[in-house]
């Protein structure tokens, strides 16, 4: 629903593409269509996009908006899986596409300085010819920009060994809710006085928008090598992860698919998945070559102490590349089993990893609702994707049903809502089943010190409902079918 | 000399709610007499750069730390929590302080999942005793810390000081996963939580780092746990002089080889090491002694990893030639790993004045470096430089034993130094020095943009001024 009146919509506009020229602003339904999506199940749609070339622009935009009274949102590449870049409440969205330069390498340092449009894989393009990465590897990194990683403090399934975002940002600049632009943090990292990329990193857009970041370049290992354990039951699977967390094996990553899910995935990506398994591990180890070779003795012990059928070694890096491509394009493949799915991103502690299967598989078949399960199972952040079909009434309540079930328990073994998704505007009415009244109290004191109008990115992290003191029935999200 | 802060006005310039003559006794009605003190002697223990508390609270759980927050909080009272209180000398001395919350009472290991590499620690649980409970399990935190024996978990976060295992391992902010604290208006709150990924709601618990107590009171903070390798090395090399030192740091660097920790020191304090190692009746490394730049570097895992590390390092060292070169195994290994880890009081040691800067830059260039000593020697001053790994530098200045008059001199250098820092475009903190040298000499350097925020975010979480005020820069 509009928000602007057509007197606001049309000086705004007016002001906008004198400052961005005509081509850098949309406003037309059909246009603005592209951008009420994101890779949620819910959705908000724009009424103005803007297109900056600079952060000064980024400022200059900023103030018009408010000169108007109009909402700002921050988009990157429109990845996100919470809603995070969607324009709840209408308004002007911001969208980083033109801001894609790497300003800086300095492989002495290993940092980069970069714009929020980047892609993420298109830094580890710009330095992999001198050893060097940039760790952070969503499975959307051929398309997901650097600035939504920042803003939504993104993960993938190599964050098990290297950390998520907010471990490889050592800088940003910013335009906060009023135009200002500041710098916080330094090129090395470690400035004094208070972490404020702690904060910015993962405050989801709320607090400012990033137009400058600051990321470290890792070194390449030495050697590096793929497996794949294949199990007949997911019980022995989870089993397996447990028990390679708890003695002290770190992989780079360490990755489970359910079976189900694997058949969709080789159908769409041929990576070389068995079709008749219950789930596969999919575990990789870096470092030296000595130590990977212990490692994958180790990993291998504990593999078939819990009854693996079969461990795999990727051959070289065909094979590894494949087994990753059928990992990161798995989402995707989802699609052949169902016309839609919800994503969930709880985490949970590693040693109750079999337990909240077990959970998952019952709350689908109570619900009648197939639910695939493909997720970075060695840090515990779970992705159960319910299938649901759009077309079929109360299909989609009874999906956000099953979702919830299986997130409160994610809470109950003392785990978290999101791993690395973010809260967005998807899950944040479920925030009390974590935050009390007074973190709440706090987190908003700190959300109003930078955004006191709720000017960006409104209608996020917190929910709306008012009062906090006990768990509100949930808000239905806006069903979104995707084709 | 020793001075309340009682002549102060509160922070917010009204006059005192309370006499403070009748503080202790209203905090023995919140916590019972056995845990409130105010003997001179004893508060005198509490100080912070000469500034003295009124009482001492010594709660056993959060809700009383709760308590006496929101006691403090409408008596307009301000408070300082403390744990071992062995790094109170970092920051300034604060503008107000009336309360020592002792946090030493909170000590239990709150939850402990080996199987899942989390624990939830109170936050005055030494970091010893911390260690000493995961080590059953094989594991360790990586807070490697100076003070080890005394230092809470707490105060090592609040305090930010730098772990050994910081090359390898990263600092708090890669392995704290959660806090519990009580907020600025004496609200018990949380953030982040017990699992290893997390992205629910705002980092908080990351500004903590560092924060010298001046936004939250810490209760209990979450981490994770990693697994001890199986053997540990180290080698000591000393090369005639710093260009030499830095070309083999940057060799083994390039190496790629996961040294835990990699540390030049200048001669002087290769000296000071073995003089402490020997103190100890520890033999001393000669390298050590021979009146050169050292090198060190500790490498840990398992014995594939040890020998493959040690069979490159060795091809470095001769592709390099040191004056000296020692590997240093057990005992003489972890004795050598203790004083690295316990080096910033063993600069602090030989006077009480001594000031250590702590520097920040990704290779701070030889010039700046060659120009550190021609500053201490200005002023006749020795000058001591530990480079640390990720950037990091102390640098001190020591006047001569006994020395009543050296402010001066150590300001005057200090400042010459933090000049130069700031012309080199590397941030730079004051860990210690004398209060009189603390007021001439900028805390930080130039203040940035982000100044501002940082007191927005202090106004959030300690509306009322009450945590601390002024310990962390003017108005934090």
């Amino acid at each position: 629903m509009s928000q602007l009146s057509a007197g606001t919509k049309s000086s705004l506009l007016a002001e906008l593409k004198g400052l961005l020229g005509p081509d850098h602003v949309l406003c037309e339904r059909s246009d603005l269509i592209l951008y009420e999506f994101d890779g949620s199940v819910v959705k908000g749609q724009p009424e103005i996009v803007a297109f900056p070339h600079t952060t000064e622009e980024v400022s200059r935009i900023v103030k018009l908006a408010n000169k108007f009274q109009v909402p700002i949102v921050g988009r990157g590449a429109g990845t996100g899986l919470s809603g995070g870049a969607l324009a709840r409440s209408g308004g002007l969205m911001i969208v980083f596409a033109r801001m894609n330069r790497i300003l800086e390498i300095d492989l002495e340092s290993r940092r980069a300085v970069v714009q929020p449009g980047v892609v993420n894989l298109d830094i580890t393009k710009a330095v992999e010819h001198a050893g060097f990465y940039y760790a952070p590897d969503p499975s959307s990194q051929k398309s997901c920009t650097i600035g939504g990683n920042v803003s939504e403090n993104s993960g993938g399934p190599h964050t098990l060994a290297y950390g998520i975002t907010t471990n490889h940002v050592t800088a940003l600049e910013l335009v906060l809710p009023d135009g200002e632009i500041v710098r916080i943090g330094s090129k090395q990292g470690d400035a004094p006085g208070y972490d404020l990329c702690g904060l910015f990193v993962g405050s989801e857009g709320t607090l400012a928008l990033v137009t400058e970041i600051t990321v470290k370049l890792s070194r390449k290992a030495e050697a590096v090598k793929t497996l794949l354990a294949i199990y007949d039951t997911v019980e022995d699977a989870s089993q397996t992860v447990v028990d390679i967390t708890a003695r002290g094996i770190t992989p780079a990553a360490c990755e489970m698919i359910d079976g189900w899910t694997l058949i969709a995935i080789e159908d769409y990506i041929h990576a070389g998945f068995p079709r008749d398994s219950a789930a596969i591990l999919l575990l990789e180890v870096e470092g030296l070559r000595e130590a990977v070779a212990e490692q994958v003795t180790a990993i291998e012990d504990v593999c078939k102490l819990h009854h693996a059928r079969e461990v795999r070694i990727a051959k070289d890096d065909r094979e590894r590349d494949l087994l990753w491509k059928g990992r990161k394009n798995a989402f995707g493949a989802m699609g052949r089993l169902a016309p839609a799915n919800y994503v969930l991103d709880g985490v949970i502690p590693r040693s109750k990893l079999p337990q909240a299967l077990r959970k998952i598989q019952e709350v689908g078949q109570r619900y009648g609702l197939g639910i695939g399960n493909i997720f970075h199972a060695g840090d515990g952040n779970l992705h159960p994707l319910v299938l649901y079909d759009p077309r079929k009434p109360h299909d989609f309540e009874t999906a956000i049903k099953a979702a919830e079930e299986i997130i409160r328990y994610c809470v109950e073994l003392g785990g978290t809502l999101t791993g690395e998704h973010g809260v967005g505007m998807e899950k944040s009415e479920l925030m009390p089943l974590l935050f009390s009244d007074a973190d709440f109290d706090l987190m908003r004191r700190i959300h109003d010190a930078f955004n006191p109008d709720s000017s960006l990115n409104p209608g996020k992290i917190f929910p709306l409902s008012k009062g906090c003191g006990e768990i509100r029935t949930r808000q239905k999200p806006q069903q979104v079918v995707h084709s | 000399m020793w001075r309340n802060s009682h002549a102060a006005e509160t922070p917010t310039g009204s006059p005192l709610l309370i006499a403070i003559t009748t503080l202790a006794p209203r905090l023995e009605g919140l916590l019972g007499s056995a845990n409130v003190v105010s003997t001179p002697e004893e508060l005198r223990r509490y100080a912070v750069d000469g500034v003295v508390p009124s009482a001492i609270a010594k709660p056993n759980s959060a809700a009383e730390v709760a308590e006496i927050v929101r006691f403090a909080i409408a008596e307009r009272l301000c408070v300082i929590p403390t744990g071992g209180r062995t790094k109170l000398g970092i920051g300034r001395p604060p503008d107000r302080y009336d309360i020592a919350i002792d946090m030493t009472g909170l000590r239990q290991l709150a939850h402990y999942d080996p199987g899942d590499l989390t624990l939830s620690a109170d936050a005055g649980m030494t970091v010893h005793a911390l260690q000493e409970a995961v080590a059953a399990n094989g594991q360790f935190l990586p807070l490697a810390l100076p003070f080890f024996s005394e230092t809470t978990v707490g105060g090592s976060v609040a305090s930010g000081i730098d772990s050994v295992y910081r090359r390898l391992l990263g600092s708090a902010r890669d392995f704290l996963i959660g806090a519990e604290f009580v907020d600025g208006k004496g609200a018990s709150c949380k953030s982040g939580g017990r699992v290893v990924k997390n992205v629910t709601g705002y980092d908080l618990h990351k500004l903590f780092i560092g924060s010298l107590g001046t936004l939250a009171v810490i209760t209990r903070l979450n981490f994770r746990t990693y697994t001890w390798p199986e053997t540990s090395a180290s080698q000591v090399a000393s090369f005639s002089s710093l260009e030499n030192a830095l070309a083999f740091r940057a060799e083994l660097e390039r190496s790629g080889l996961p040294f835990f920790n990699l540390e030049v020191l200048s001669p002087g304090l290769a000296a000071a090491f073995a003089k402490n190692l020997r103190a100890k009746n520890s033999s001393a490394p000669s390298a050590f002694e021979n009146g050169g730049w050292v090198v060190y570097a500790g490498w840990a895992g398992n014995p594939s990893v040890v020998r493959r590390i040690e069979t490159d390092l060795e091809l470095c060292t001769q592709k390099c030639a040191p004056t000296q070169a020692e590997r240093l195994d057990g005992t003489l290994n972890s004795d050598v790993h203790v004083l690295f880890r316990e080096a910033f009081p063993l600069l602090c040691a030989s006077s009480p004045d001594t000031v250590v800067l702590r520097i920040v830059h990704p290779r701070l260039p030889a010039e700046v470096l060659g120009s550190l000593s021609e500053i201490a020697s200005k002023e006749n001053l020795a000058g001591h430089l530990l480079m640390r790994p990720v950037g990091v530098s102390y640098f001190a200045l020591v006047a001569g034993t006994g020395e009543l008059t050296a402010n001066g001199r150590l300001a005057r250098a200090a400042n010459a130094a933090v000049s130069l820092f700031a012309k080199s475009g590397a941030t730079y903190s004051i860990l210690q020095a004398s209060t009189p040298v603390k007021a001439s000499v900028p805390l930080w350097g130039p203040r940035g943009t982000d100044f501002a925020l940082m007191r927005s975010v202090k106004r959030a979480f300690d509306p009322g001024n009450t945590f601390a005020p002024g310990r962390l820069a003017e108005g934090l």
